[in-house]
């Protein structure tokens, strides 16, 4: 071994023991602290946000390659590419301005149906651009970094989205990044209903990163594979309609109460996209400032 | 460490330290997850095993604590599964340095037992338990890797005259 050939300085060698016991027990004590009261979520958050300005050049350094590829991919593609992509995007585009003037009409049809009711009127909120950092966390869990934080408005408990529905919430704010749950993940539950029957029912997360579960719906519950979740709204956390997950699998077993379901989601879970922020109408939540997209450099500002 | 030429190669300690960090939240296909190789706990045993008056307690607490805040996991759980790792290693590492590459990996084996012992018993109490049979997998391919790691560390160090 290399090792022992070089010279040692032998007073080193012998007189300190680098294992201490006391000071392993101590930096234990001091690890099992940590976890115990940063299981009870909101006592770190100071030392949470600290370390995520600290560790957020790694996660750059690791989201770097892809970014630089899709920047790459932009700036090399083939003009024909580029106007097939322009045409695909503006046939896209009028479709959806087509679906938007229904949505104003039934909107507006909504509003008048619900002061019959005499029902509070639904309020909309807005949304803000992010970009899911290419970077992965514990593979047991599903938790993806995103490249806004305190800074943008971001807090605890904010709604992520994309295009086709509910993504996961936010469950830790940094300065400048934040970490997401997924929805998918073993600690979430989400409040939906089944889009053509209102049934409610909670979907929660489990170890597999595309499926969600069911599992209090009776054995006679009307739900079948095809069946759209859309957020119920009733857990006072999600806004309410916003699609989450399509049924894939009912299993009624005639012994069990309950049946066995699982769903898809529907939103693109993947890294390295970008997503959307819900900031909600209401006045509860800080309001964001105007800018949307910004690649700041993280800063050093003291968090909150 | 009075010698400037010495005191100079530190950051090839912190540079393999931050590999370490980046390999471990390199993005990897949803399949292959499992079976990432615990980065961290190699570079910890070698720096460990091969430096002990300079690589020691406190710097193994300072880089599980990023990889916590990093991975997402509980403030102090991979900061408590690696002091384990290292006190180990610490303990016997005049044993350890002197024997053979196979019982090394053997020792490197039962140090990797005792990690992913200490990240599962965690995670088993938060109830996050699924997927238990593919927790085991890094175990098996860290150790596996534990030869050629140490082949290129103490190339390393032996390049740059890190002591």
């Amino acid at each position: 071994m290399f090792a022992l050939h070089r010279p040692q300085r032998s007073p080193q060698l012998f007189s300190s023991n680098p294992a201490g016991a006391l000071r392993t027990l101590l930096l234990m004590a001091v690890c099992i602290a940590l976890m115990f009261y940063d299981h009870q979520r909101g006592h770190l958050q100071k030392i949470h946000a600290a370390l995520s300005t600290l560790v957020y050049p790694v996660q750059a350094a690791v989201n770097a390659p892809y970014a630089l590829a899709g920047w790459a991919q932009e700036k090399l593609a083939m003009h024909t590419a580029l106007v097939k992509e322009n045409t695909r995007l503006k046939q896209e585009l009028l479709m959806d301005s087509v679906q938007l003037q229904q949505t104003a009409a039934l909107e507006q049809e909504n509003a008048r149906l619900r002061e019959l009711l005499q029902a509070g009127a639904k309020l909309s909120g807005h949304v803000v651009l992010a970009t899911l950092l290419a970077a992965d966390m514990d593979p047991f869990r599903h938790m993806i970094v995103i490249d806004k934080g305190a800074d943008a408005g971001v807090y605890e408990g904010q709604t992520l989205l994309d295009a086709r529905g509910i993504i996961g919430q936010v469950i830790q704010v940094g300065p400048v990044s934040s970490e997401v749950a997924l929805i998918t993940d073993p600690s979430q539950a989400i409040q939906v209903q089944v889009n053509r029957t209102s049934l409610r029912t909670l979907a929660i997360g489990g170890a597999d990163v595309d499926t969600l579960s069911l599992p209090y719906l009776a054995n006679n519950a009307d739900v079948k594979p095809g069946d759209l979740l859309v957020t119920s709204g009733l857990d006072g956390h999600y806004p309410a309609g916003y699609p989450v997950a399509v049924i894939t699998h009912v299993h009624r077993d005639p012994a069990e109460p309950f049946a066995s379901v699982t769903a898809q989601p529907v939103a693109d879970l993947d890294r390295g996209h970008d997503v959307l922020l819900y900031f909600p109408a209401v006045a509860s939540a800080p309001v964001p400032k105007p800018e949307v997209r910004s690649t700041k450099k993280p800063s050093r500002r003291r968090p909150r | 460490m009075r010698n400037p030429i010495r005191r100079r190669a530190n950051w090839v300690i912190v540079v393999t330290y931050v590999v370490a960090l980046l390999l471990s939240i390199w993005p990897l296909p949803d399949w292959a997850e499992p079976f990432r190789p615990a980065w961290l706990v190699l570079t910890t045993v070698y720096w460990c095993l091969f430096l002990p008056h300079r690589v020691g307690l406190l710097v193994t607490f300072v880089v599980g604590i990023l990889m916590d805040s990093l991975t997402g996991s509980l403030l102090g759980e991979h900061a408590l599964a690696l002091l384990l790792v290292a006190w180990v290693t610490l303990k016997l590492h005049l044993q350890i340095r002197v024997y053979p590459w196979w019982q090394q990996t053997l020792v490197v084996l039962n140090l990797m037992l005792l990690y992913s012992f200490v990240l599962f018993w965690v995670d088993g109490m938060l109830g996050y338990t699924q997927g238990s049979l593919l927790r085991w997998m890094p175990v098996l391919i860290t150790t596996l890797l534990w030869p050629w790691m140490m082949q290129l560390l103490s190339a390393l160090q032996q390049r740059y005259q890190v002591s």
